[in-house]
């Protein structure tokens, strides 16, 4: 059936006046919406046009491709080549069974070992993962949430091991838990817990490994499943207020924990919002920082992000439309100001990318960073009628939800009672009615689709259909050879830890991870102190 | 809060029981949850399991809610490992006569494998919701 057949649907698209996150867009501004006072100059407050004076000509940012499956073996395999592609720094995906901590023997793992990321549970597995790799010169960043502080503990262990001292480390760890019991799922304890842990985590990474960034406080899953680009800021400032209270409660100094907080967004394809939202997000952050928290040093103000862009802004008909989409959304990220790009495989929506459809994806930033020129002058778009003005407008569509947050109680109630899980889906029910009535238009999906076409490209990715065999002897085999006396020590004092809520656990999880100890052991342990979180399912 | 289309104001699935369940460690529910949400105002009973469910206590609770159709929402990769365990499961029980439908991130060729299973329909999220509606009336019509 094509969209034509449907009753309801126009027949050709229609471009509306209203954007995507819903504000209003004229057809003309003048220079009455431009209000300097709010603005400021690119590296200074209130910092709507950079972090930085000089932007990308200090340095370029980040290009940061998504990756690992399988074994260790295959993904530092992968990663020697995106490597040796020009890719700067590296981005670690971990398999379910890891980020959820279960070790690969559970019933529950089986079925996903190596599927989609890599499966690390235990250091053996980091050792090899990062073999050949100096630690000590490349930049990695983690996506891992609910055993994020294992993972960071597991990294520390791995350049104890390789002589690579820890205050050298760079990298980020997500350890966003919010975003995780809101949209991506992958929460083990209950809320305060976790927020504990969280803590525990950045205010060890501040003193052992202050260059890295032990949290990055994610907008890109809420975005992904349905919230609008106002929506996501709102969310992700929010949540990132949360972690401030929970830093200051536990002895943290805000001016120093705030210097590393880093942030990270979807890049969808309304071109303006991505752009107003970047802007005024990193506006009302300064504002946060020097206003709520009196922080002075303009480094603890400075709200520094990564992207990806793509995901669900990708659709599987006529795949190749994705390229043109990436490309897009980009361009948005740079001229919002971002620190690290990851962009989407052309096939991402429907499978793990193969080397030519990743490689694609990295030639897409170089192609926009070293042959069009877009990032040679800070903010461009700086000044700009329209663009200041709808920063301005989608900062009080901003605060307008984080006001809503508010009257709720804010975010830990408004998780635990379930009432930010039902709003966004149902925002993702609009979004989705939207695209079938054809009000959001997908080229190639719901216009300009051609009949029987054949989806999909030519060459497929396949995963080792051996892949979870081999995690498992490789799994027995350190069962097999560690020092069980030792494992067992260093597991009864991470309980002795945990059961203190002033006591911080990240010096125990790194002896744990030297021991030997599995993820799922040192989850258990956790578990057995903090219980699980109750997932509320209120449709 | 949303306009219902045509095709849901009719309500074809009134009187029908349909659990929607998320077996594995996937943790993408928002496709799960328009579904169910989708279904119910198309006049379903709707059953959602939340996440992190078993094959084993998927099937459980679809035959201890009598329910007419099981969907299974599998974003992750492993879909045929899963629903076969699911299938499996629900033959040991006794309850192998209930539909079993499956939506996410599934490639072509493992979808006429899911179909050679035994799964009624899989679904993809370009596919528009009143499809999954009419076809899900129709089968359990």
């Amino acid at each position: 059936m094509t969209m034509k057949d449907q009753p309801g649907v126009p027949r050709e698209p229609v471009m509306t006046s209203v954007s995507r996150s819903g504000i209003p867009v004229p057809a003309s501004v003048d220079a009455s919406a431009v209000h300097p006072e709010n603005i400021g100059q690119p590296g200074e407050y209130p910092f709507t046009r950079g972090i930085f004076p000089d932007g990308y000509n200090g340095r370029l940012w980040t290009i940061r491709q998504y990756s690992g499956f399988g074994t260790a073996e295959e993904s530092n395999e992968r990663y020697k080549f995106l490597l040796a592609q020009g890719q700067t720094g590296l981005s670690v995906a971990l398999d379910l069974p890891t980020q959820c901590g279960y070790d690969p023997t559970h019933p529950m793992a089986r079925p996903e070992i190596g599927k989609v990321g890599v499966s690390l549970s235990n250091l053996s597995e980091a050792e090899i993962l990062f073999q050949g790799l100096d630690l000590s010169k490349i930049s990695t960043s983690f996506t891992i949430n609910g055993t994020a502080a294992i993972i960071y503990a597991m990294y520390l262990a791995v350049a104890d091991k390789q002589g690579v001292p820890r205050e050298k480390l760079t990298g980020t760890i997500q350890n966003d838990i919010l975003k995780e019991y809101v949209a991506r799922g992958t929460w083990i304890f209950p809320v305060r817990p976790s927020m504990r842990l969280i803590a525990d985590s950045i205010l060890y990474s501040n003193d052992v490994s202050p260059r890295f960034n032990a949290i990055s406080i994610a907008g890109a899953h809420v975005r992904d499943a349905g919230a609008t680009a106002a929506e996501e800021m709102a969310y992700t400032l929010a949540n990132g207020l949360a972690y401030v209270e929970e830093l200051r409660s536990r002895g943290g100094d805000v001016e120093k924990f705030a210097k590393r907080l880093s942030f990270f967004f979807y890049v969808h394809m309304d071109f303006f919002d991505e752009i107003a939202k970047f802007r005024a997000g990193r506006r009302l952050w300064a504002r946060f920082m020097k206003e709520r928290y009196g922080v002075k040093d303009p480094k603890a103000q400075h709200f520094r992000f990564g992207v990806v862009c793509g995901g669900s802004s990708l659709v599987a008909p006529q795949p190749y439309n994705n390229v043109v989409r990436v490309a897009v959304e980009t361009m948005a990220a740079v001229f919002g100001g971002a620190q690290s790009i990851f962009t989407c495989a052309l096939d991402e929506a429907f499978q793990i990318p193969t080397e030519f459809s990743a490689e694609l994806a990295v030639r897409t930033q170089q192609i926009l960073a070293f042959e069009s020129g877009i990032g040679r002058t800070v903010d461009p778009l700086g000044g700009s009628y329209f663009v200041e003005q709808h920063t301005d407008r989608m900062e009080e569509m901003i605060t307008k939800v984080m006001s809503e947050i508010d009257a709720y109680g804010g975010v830990i109630p408004a998780i635990e009672d379930g009432w930010m899980q039902l709003r966004l889906a149902e925002r993702g029910l609009e979004r989705k009615l939207d695209t079938d009535a054809g009000k959001n238009v997908i080229v190639g999906q719901n216009f300009f689709k051609k009949e029987n076409e054949e989806i999909g490209v030519r060459e497929l990715f396949t995963l080792d259909p051996t892949v979870a065999q081999r995690a498992l002897e490789k799994f027995q085999r350190v069962l097999d050879t560690r020092e069980q006396s030792a494992v067992d020590a260093s597991l009864a004092k991470l309980s002795a830890a945990a059961a203190k809520d002033r006591e911080n656990v990240m010096p125990y999880l790194v002896d744990c991870c030297h021991a030997y100890a599995t993820v799922g052991e040192m989850v258990s342990c956790l578990k057995n102190q903090w219980g699980e979180f109750k997932e509320p399912v209120n449709l | 809060m949303n306009e219902l289309t045509t095709l849901r104001q009719q309500r074809p699935l009134a009187g029908k029981r349909i659990l929607v369940g998320k077996p594995g460690l996937d943790g993408h529910d928002i496709g799960a949850k328009i579904v169910a949400l989708t279904l119910r105002d198309a006049g379903a009973e709707v059953i959602y399991t939340g996440l992190r469910r078993t094959p084993l206590q998927i099937a459980q609770v679809a035959v201890d809610e009598g329910v007419d159709a099981v969907g299974l929402s599998i974003l992750s990769g492993s879909h045929k490992e899963l629903v076969a365990d699911v299938l499996a499961q629900l033959r040991a029980l006794k309850a192998g006569s209930v539909k079993v439908f499956v939506g996410g991130t599934i490639p072509r060729a493992d979808q006429d494998v899911l179909r050679g299973m035994g799964v009624a329909a899989v679904f993809t999220a370009d596919m528009p919701l009143d499809d999954v509606v009419a076809e899900l009336a129709q089968q359990l019509s």
